[in-house]
């Protein structure tokens, strides 16, 4: 086994969070579904809450003194996710209600106005529904093209044919990790190729914001999405960044109120940004609570939680073939360095549901299922997977626990 | 609180590991259909083959899934083989009602008896009834059934 320093305590972290505490058919939990959804700290908790205790009035409108309140609470929390981005402005910080939003915000409002029939958009074969789909509704509706970065065998894209495929596109749009291989993709090998054929860059940030620090400027995307519950924030809250100068001449994406400076009987002018593109009340309490999450993951430090994560995928993956040898696979790369805290694996043949299920019963919740990226399953060959993942409040006796469970699965299929 | 044993009977896991009427029957004769459960990726595809009178005269599965949508199917094609149309429909309906979720059950209480089941044998499909208590689980129950419904349906059109 490969000894790595990790500056982290996963035991001591695990008081931080109140859900870890609880217990699953009478065992305590061992929670390693942080892909689909981290838990939350107290300090995201306390946020929230006291929003709702102190300060719960309606933003950008009210002249007293709570309104004020809760509106610099909130962009107080857009400047933080400005700092944590290494973006330019807060303008570039678009608040939204998920990673999907914030994708279908680009697609469909950026697309709509720059795209024309044979436009080429190019994606990957690693790349969730949510990067797909709204693509997919643009060949529809406008009739561009689709072009597919292919994976090599390790799981990783083969950037063989990049410049090929880049050529005379508008648009790359791509995860900066898979949710199902854990494969860490070349960010700034990818934008500088579509800089360099004249593309615009988008960079799913879902599964890389939460576990190792960003800065967008030397990521050199456009624009980059990412949810706020994957990140120990609330649900209902998701982030676009967007160079400013793009969301400039975007058009609005929804209207309503917040998003305009002027409604008259014959028209209607935008606000500035962000505020354009924030139609509507925002998710104020979620804001503020995705901003507590943002000084809580500062105060651990973002290299840190890297640092523990690629410690534990160590332990993971060599626990794991110590253990069970040929009888477990985990797809993705193999070297820790090209890869995040995320397991899908097959075990014994049997089916994920079942291996989910008897799992469920030694208090191990992992994801069992497509993942929401049905093309890559197709790719390799399979209808599901297993997917156990780790955050920050992971330690190496949640994956024993793992091991554990996994064996026991094993001898009940087999009896 | 349920337990595994509610839901992996031992007799599904003997259908699971060896599945009856697997594989395929050629098209045409044979009818070819797929059933989806887009939650979790598993696919049935069922071949029947008809008799004169519309009743399932033979029956093969192929497709992937979970332990309990696999034996379901399985038991599924062994209850329906050389059965009229009639004595599908009735299997089908108990079967379904066996599977259908009652606001007391989801509380935890016993399974109740369903309310409208024709009075038909449901034999070693009695095994599933356990499946129930897992809520989640009985999509992949009853996908070889909704799969075999629909195929009925198109060989009637």
């Amino acid at each position: 086994m490969v000894i790595s320093l990790d500056p982290i305590d996963g035991t001591a972290m695990k008081a931080q969070f109140p859900l870890l505490s609880r217990d699953v058919h009478g065992k305590p939990i061992v929670y390693l579904d942080s892909a689909a959804t981290s838990q939350k700290p107290l300090a995201v908790l306390d946020a929230m809450d006291d929003y709702y205790r102190t300060i719960n009035s309606n933003v950008h409108r009210g002249v007293y003194m709570i309104a004020e309140e809760a509106t610099n609470r909130m962009e107080i929390a857009r400047a933080l996710l400005r700092d944590f981005l290494g973006a330019r402005s807060s303008s570039e910080i678009i608040f939204t209600k998920n990673a999907t939003e914030a994708l279908n915000l680009v697609a469909l409002g950026w697309g709509r106005a720059n795209l024309v029939a044979g436009d080429v958009v190019v994606l990957s074969h690693m790349e969730h529904h949510a990067n797909i789909v709204p693509w997919h509704m643009l060949v529809a509706e406008i009739g561009i093209e689709l072009r597919w970065i292919p994976l090599d065998n390790e799981g990783r894209l083969d950037l063989t044919d990049l410049d090929t495929l880049l050529n005379g596109a508008k648009v790359l749009s791509v995860t900066a990790m898979s949710n199902v291989l854990g494969t860490i993709n070349p960010v700034r090998t990818l934008t500088d190729a579509a800089r360099k054929a004249g593309a615009i860059s988008i960079i799913d940030g879902c599964q890389s914001v939460p576990h190792s620090a960003t800065n967008v400027q030397e990521l050199g995307a456009d624009f980059v999405a990412f949810s706020g519950h994957k990140m120990c924030g609330p649900t209902g809250i998701g982030v676009l960044y967007g160079r400013e100068e793009l969301l400039e001449a975007m058009p609005p994406f929804l209207g309503g109120g917040e998003m305009i400076r002027d409604v008259r009987l014959d028209g209607f002018t935008t606000n500035d940004l962000p505020w354009k593109f924030e139609a509507g009340t925002p998710p104020i309490a979620e804001i503020i609570g995705l901003g507590a999450a943002v000084e809580w993951l500062n105060g651990v430090g973002m290299d840190n939680i890297r640092a523990h994560e690629i410690a534990l995928t160590d332990y993971t993956i060599s626990t794991l073939h110590e253990r069970f040898g040929d009888r477990i696979r985990i797809h993705g790369p193999s070297s820790p360095a090209e890869r995040g805290g995320v397991f899908s694996f097959d075990f014994d043949g049997l089916h994920p549901h079942d291996i989910s299920q008897v799992l469920d019963q030694h208090a191990v919740c992992v994801r069992a299922g497509h993942h929401c990226a049905k093309p890559l399953m197709k790719l390799l060959g399979i209808g599901a997977t297993a997917r156990a993942s780790v955050y920050v409040y992971n330690d190496t006796a949640d994956i024993d626990a793992l091991a554990d469970a996994l064996d026991a699965t094993g001898a009940f299929f087999t009896l | 609180m349920p337990g595994l044993e509610d839901l992996y009977r031992e007799i599904i896991l003997d259908h699971y590991r060896n599945p009856r009427n697997r594989g395929e029957l050629e098209t045409p004769p044979a009818l070819r259909v797929e059933g989806f459960n887009p939650l979790c990726g598993d696919e049935i595809v069922l071949y029947l083959d008809f008799d004169a009178d519309g009743g399932v005269a033979d029956i093969r599965i192929s497709g992937q899934g979970c332990s309990i949508s696999q034996s379901s199917a399985s038991m599924m094609s062994a209850a329906v083989k050389g059965k009229s149309v009639v004595e599908i429909d009735d299997l089908t309906r108990a079967f379904k009602a066996m599977m259908s979720i009652h606001e007391n059950t989801l509380e935890g209480a016993e399974t109740t008896e369903a309310i409208d089941a024709p009075e038909v044998k449901l034999g070693d499909l009695e095994a599933l009834r356990g499946v129930v208590k897992f809520p989640v689980r009985i999509k992949c129950a009853t996908l070889a059934w909704n799969t075999l419904a629909q195929g009925i349906e198109e060989a009637s059109a």
